[in-house]
């Protein structure tokens, strides 16, 4: 029997590091297949070379029994192969309808047929897409769709999703795991790429695990189970359970009230958000990407214009004193750290062209007198950091750009921790980490809350914020649609919660 | 199935060795004279014999070698100037306008205050006037850029053109000589800079500034700023800079400098105004800037390098009858094979035979 | 109040057909994602081989010289030289990535040191002003409608007057704007510009697009250089008149908010500034401060683009920005 596609002894290497080492893999019409692996076992390089992407260093590719070459994007169209890329390939000032027509080259250009085409694959799946409207207007989920229209319309056979889930609520989840059911009847073979073992289970019918770049093994997803599976992605037995304490005298050590914040354009981004935070706890906060999260950090930390609404903050054993009207760098000094992830990991909290030490000085570059910048400082606590945290990096001077996620991510957690701030907010901190790395992140938290630290915790795994987080906040459209105990909530309650403020209606990302 | 392959695919090098990367940029040097003996022989001249020319008239007699430094100062000062801005990411190419100013707000000194105080205090009085009006007409683009966003590039390159303007209706106005002459009169030798070895004591000026420059870039807060603020305004932010102040700050402290050398080429050169005061310094400083990587003691150099030639060129329009703007192509080919050696630091070049062994194999 | 708006509109037509070639140029490389600032190296550039063309072409044909063809030869000197000058620009940024406000800069100094070179040594080669002979002169400047079509009172001089390059002029940005609007190469063209990477992965040759889009569209920008000084300066070389056009021309490509049908009526209004000293003469004003209105104008012009954010107003997307498939 042939297969739908099947990769022979594929190796693929950027400079020294081998991203896929003689993969072997293959996936038959009408499956769901989910390419379980860890963040940088190579997921995605792999399928990249299936969307024609990358060009792979060794080995080979068949599509329905026949070696092919792929070298462009192209090819892979040709080939039927559809990839949907984490991050969305779409053009935002185009119309759906415009995007579908990108790279189709069928005759005569007619953007009314290609609309008629969108609107017909939208009813027979059920996507309610209106192909004249336009992608910035839209909402992450149909965007999403969009993708896969795109994909669909040009007739893929061979489906890719990367991490499709990883923008979507758990109803919008479940919504496109129908549409995947629904394409596999239609006898399309689909490759899930995903970390979360609740998708692989619920959604897939094989299961491949990659790790270090390596295919450990395909096995039926009916047959096996996550704790095998964890075992497989990670290489030995691990626990997933955080060791979570309960708080330790709580007191409150920031407390919103009525926090109010629009864009330079006056469209509100953050409206009425009050909650107390507590030292020795930590605060989850939920919510669809673009929420209001990163402005609720921001308009804390003194970097967002505030329209009105109080911030008040009480350190350990001091007189409440008022943020709003304070310059980020008064906000900081009293106490108050941001270690914020942005999604290219660098562009806010560090400077990529700079070693550590450097970035060490964006903390403390303006202290002591005179004109000169002091060195000594933070190179001290460059020093703690790399040699505390392990941070795998050839000096201390070497530029951070060049360092691995991971590694990043502990450069400016741990020096947002070397402040030894008292309310320490962090945002996507484990973003891109593998399994360990995440674990030694959520150690840290854990860690500065026995220390009656406030943690404020914006996560993206709501598994994680359940676990880690004594209670959770949750953000729909810029407001606080409520505040649950993490201890006794469930999934599918903080999922609602994303949604339910303002209809249901989502927030644009 | 194998040729299928692509001829040439590209990858990020690491680090490669210093002498290696200087032995590249080296070689985009040698390609760019090539190039140059090129465009000679398209223009029917002897390529051998015209570099000779270019050298002899630079470099072969006294008054070459104090043309050419006359030449390197300005360059070298604006180049100075440049530098902070570029690694702000800020691109101030105003210098010109800058220059032009600074010039004018000297000569207004030089001409009207002459007679009221002795020689020492003019002069730094019309320095410090040049620096004060170059720096404000940086400082009006910037403040625009920190505000709104606004380009910076062709708001700083408009501000040229308003400023030439300005000398052009000085000079053939309220400022004019001899009615009708179009001119306006040469200096009190009160407002001339005084000589050392033979060029005007600006030189060593200039040099000071790079010592200064060096250190301001490197060691001081305004200069870790100033990195900060090129890498990334969110960063920045971030860090508790003030980014509109900063910015501002740092293309008035630009303009300043510009205003200077302006002062510098009216008083120590000219000793007079007229609107082509700058005469393109403005852009070839970009040149001597990026050139030398930011780095003020590598701009020594390579203002050198242009000015000679620039003078080179003079003398062969002197000479062989070549237009004295065969500079301007040179120095342009320089500078675009410099930008095109840096590929070749920064990417690896993998070719087709050498994966097709392995798929071969396979 | 006297003075005729007919002639002032004439002359600002014929003064901002130079700014439509430029501007449209840039236009188009600006859509593809690159930001050309050599545009004006490229119009001394076309300016220069266009007049070297069509003298050596009225030398070489002595007296029966055809002045179609020596128009012909211009355009295409003008349009070659700009290709070439694009092109450098087009190989270190596309392909050897290097940054472009620094490349486009450089390619300035290059084309207006390459365009006075080559002005320079006609000159030298005549000894003296370098001129055609006015037949040919004519061929460039003069109207080319018939004259029963100028003869309409206003209307005849205000639309019909015009010599040849600025219908050439108004045909070439109607087929822009319909090429990027209607047609798949330009929607292509105008999704490498907004995302390489999306488009890319949509199986488009982003490199093509841009290599394309940035020759022909220093080859247009050139075109204006040539125009300048075949019919304006009255095919002399005069390096001064042109200095400043270029730039004018990319300040446009904002004010015209990458729309070619705006450059038609852009051009216009800024050609109308600049001759406006010599038109409409204001008295308390010097003429060399009044010369400097249009500089004045794109200045704040500048300022207030910046202020409006509307979505569909924004710059190409990528614009300035290298694009590497295999960036990581």
């Amino acid at each position: 029997m042939t297969h739908a596609v099947e990769l022979k002894n594929i190796t693929k290497r950027f400079g020294h590091v081998v991203a896929n080492d003689k993969v072997d893999l293959y996936v038959d019409n009408g499956v769901i297949m989910s390419l379980l692996g860890e963040n940088g076992s190579g997921k995605t390089t792999l399928m990249n070379m299936l969307a024609g992407i990358y060009y792979p260093d060794e080995g080979q590719i068949f599509v329905n029994g026949k070696e092919v070459s792929i070298r462009d994007p192209k090819d892979a169209y040709a080939n039927g192969i559809g990839m949907i890329h984490q991050h969305f390939k779409l053009i935002d000032v185009f119309t759906a309808a415009q995007n579908v027509a990108l790279g189709i080259e069928d005759g005569k250009y007619d953007l009314k047929k290609v609309a008629d085409g969108v609107r017909e694959i939208s009813e027979k799946y059920g996507f309610g897409i209106d192909p004249n409207k336009k992608i910035y207007n839209m909402s992450v989920s149909e965007k999403q769709t969009v993708e896969i229209i795109k994909v669909l319309y040009r007739g893929a056979n061979i489906l890719i999703l990367d991490e499709p889930t990883a923008v979507l609520t758990p109803q919008e989840t479940e919504k496109l795991f129908r549409i995947l059911k629904a394409m596999k009847e239609d006898g399309k073979a689909i490759i899930l790429i995903t970390h979360k073992l609740n998708e692989v289970m619920e959604v897939s019918d094989v299961v491949a695990v990659l790790r270090k770049g390596q295919h450990i093994k395909t096995v039926r997803t009916a047959e096996t189970d996550p704790q095998q599976l964890t075992e497989m992605m990670v290489g030995r037995a691990v626990t997933l359970n955080i060791d979570r304490m309960d708080p330790v005298d709580p007191k409150p050590r920031l407390t919103v009230a009525n926090l109010t914040c629009r864009d330079s354009e006056g469209v509100s981004k953050l409206e009425d958000v009050g909650f107390i935070a507590y030292g020795g706890e930590i605060l989850g906060i939920a919510g669809i990407a673009g929420s209001g999260q990163k402005e609720l950090l921001e308009a804390i930390a003194g970097l967002r214009h505030i329209s009105h609404g109080s911030i008040i903050y009480t350190p350990e054993g001091k007189a409440p004193q008022e943020l709003v009207g304070k310059t980020p760098m008064e906000i900081k000094d009293a106490g108050v750290a941001l270690a914020f992830v942005p999604e290219d990991r660098l562009g806010m909290g560090l400077v990529g062209g700079m070693g550590m030490t450097e970035n060490m000085m964006l903390r403390t570059w303006n202290k002591g007198k005179g004109m000169f910048v002091n060195r000594k400082e933070p190179e001290k606590v460059a020093e703690q950091v790399y040699e505390f945290l392990e941070v795998v990096t050839p000096s201390i001077d070497y530029p951070v750009r060049k360092l691995s996620g991971g590694n990043v991510q502990k450069v400016l957690v741990g020096r947002e921790i070397a402040s030894s701030p008292s309310v320490l907010m962090s945002a996507y901190a484990v973003r891109g980490l593998d399994i360990n790395t995440s674990y030694i992140i959520y150690n840290l938290m854990e860690g500065q809350k026995a220390k009656g630290v406030a943690v404020i915790f914006v996560g993206e795994d709501l598994d994680v914020l359940l676990a880690l987080c004594d209670r959770i906040l949750v953000l729909c459209d810029g407001k606080v649609s409520g505040i649950v105990d993490a201890r006794t909530t469930t999934k599918e309650e903080v999922g609602l919660l994303m949604t339910q403020v303002g209809g249901g209606k989502e927030a644009l990302a | 199935m194998k040729d299928k392959t692509p001829l040439i695919r590209l990858a990020k090098r690491e680090d490669m060795a210093k002498s290696k990367i200087w032995m590249i940029r080296l070689a985009a040097f040698a390609v760019a004279i090539l190039i140059g003996m090129l465009i000679f022989v398209i223009a029917g001249a002897n390529p051998i014999k015209a570099y000779g020319t270019m050298l002899a008239s630079s470099l072969g007699k006294k008054s070459g070698i104090r043309q050419v430094v006359k030449n390197a100062v300005p360059l070298l000062g604006v180049g100075l100037a440049l530098a902070p801005c570029f690694r702000m990411r800020y691109w101030n190419i105003g210098a010109e306008g800058q220059i032009t100013m600074g010039a004018m707000a000297a000569s207004y000194f030089a001409l009207f205050w002459y007679n009221r105080m002795p020689s020492a205090l003019l002069l730094i009085v019309m320095a410090i006037a040049a620096m004060l009006f170059g720096a404000f007409w940086a400082a009006i683009p910037a403040a625009f850029k920190a505000r709104w966003g606004t380009n910076e590039t062709l708001f700083t390159l408009m501000m040229n053109y308003i400023a030439i303007g300005i000398v052009a209706w000085l000079q053939g106005g309220p400022w004019e000589g001899k009615p009708g002459s179009q001119i306006i009169p040469m200096f009190d030798q009160k407002a001339v800079l005084p000589k050392i070895l033979g060029v005007h004591c600006g030189w060593i000026l200039v040099l000071l500034l790079v010592v200064a420059m060096y250190i301001y870039m490197n060691y001081t807060k305004h200069g870790y700023e100033i990195a900060v603020l090129g890498e990334s305004e969110n960063t920045a932010r971030y860090a508790g800079m003030n980014v509109a102040k900063v910015t501002v700050r740092t293309a008035a402290l630009s303009g300043a400098i510009c205003g200077l050398v302006g002062f510098l080429v009216a008083s120590g050169v000219n000793q007079t105004l007229y609107s082509d005061v700058a005469g393109g310094v403005g852009f070839t400083a970009i040149t001597v800037c990026w050139l030398s990587q930011l780095n003020p003691f590598a701009m020594i150099v390579i203002s050198l390098l242009l000015a000679i030639l620039s003078r080179g060129s003079s003398g062969l329009q002197t000479a062989l009858g070549i237009p004295a703007s065969i500079s301007d192509i040179i120095t342009g080919v320089i500078l675009l094979c410099m930008l095109g050696c840096e590929f070749f630091i920064n990417y690896r070049i993998i070719w087709r035979h050498k994966e097709t062994a392995g798929k071969e194999a396979a | 109040m006297n003075f005729n708006l007919a002639g002032l509109i004439k002359a600002a037509v014929l003064n901002g057909t130079p700014l439509l070639f430029g501007t449209s140029g840039e236009i188009l490389t600006e859509k593809s994602g690159n930001l050309n600032l050599g545009v004006e190296g490229l119009m001394f550039m076309g300016g220069a081989f266009g007049l070297a063309g069509a003298f050596w072409y009225d030398q070489a044909a002595g007296g029966n010289a055809s002045g179609i063809v020596a128009v012909l030869i211009a355009l295409l000197c003008a349009f070659a030289a700009g290709c070439f000058g694009s092109l450098i620009f087009s190989f270190l940024t596309i392909s050897l990535r290097a940054n472009q406000n620094v490349t486009g800069l450089a390619l300035t100094i290059f084309g207006t040191g390459i365009g006075q070179f080559v002005g320079e040594q006609l000159r030298l080669k005549v000894g003296g002003n370098i001129s055609i002979s006015n037949a040919l002169k004519g061929s460039f400047a003069n109207p080319v409608l018939p004259q029963s079509l100028q003869d309409i009172p206003f209307f005849g001089q205000v639309l019909f007057s015009y010599n040849g390059f600025v219908y050439l002029g108004i045909a070439m940005a109607i087929v822009m704007s319909i090429f990027l609007n209607r047609t798949r190469r330009g929607l292509y063209l105008k999704a490498v510009g907004e995302s390489p990477s999306t488009a890319d992965a949509a199986g488009i040759n982003v490199t093509k697009y841009k290599y394309l889009a940035t020759v022909i569209g220093g080859g247009i920008s050139a075109i204006g250089g040539m125009v300048y000084t075949m019919t304006i300066a009255g095919t002399v070389w005069n390096h001064t008149a042109l200095s400043g056009e270029g730039w004018v021309a990319v300040a446009l490509v904002i004010f015209c908010l990458w729309k070619p049908l705006n450059a038609l009526w852009g051009s216009v209004l800024f050609g109308g500034l600049m001759i406006m000293y010599l038109r409409v003469p204001i008295a308390f004003l010097p003429s060399q401060i009044y010369k400097v209105l249009p500089y004045i104008v794109t200045a704040i012009v500048l300022i207030i683009v910046s202020l409006r954010q509307k979505r569909e107003d924004q710059p190409p997307a990528s614009l300035g920005l290298p694009y590497f498939r295999e960036e990581r």
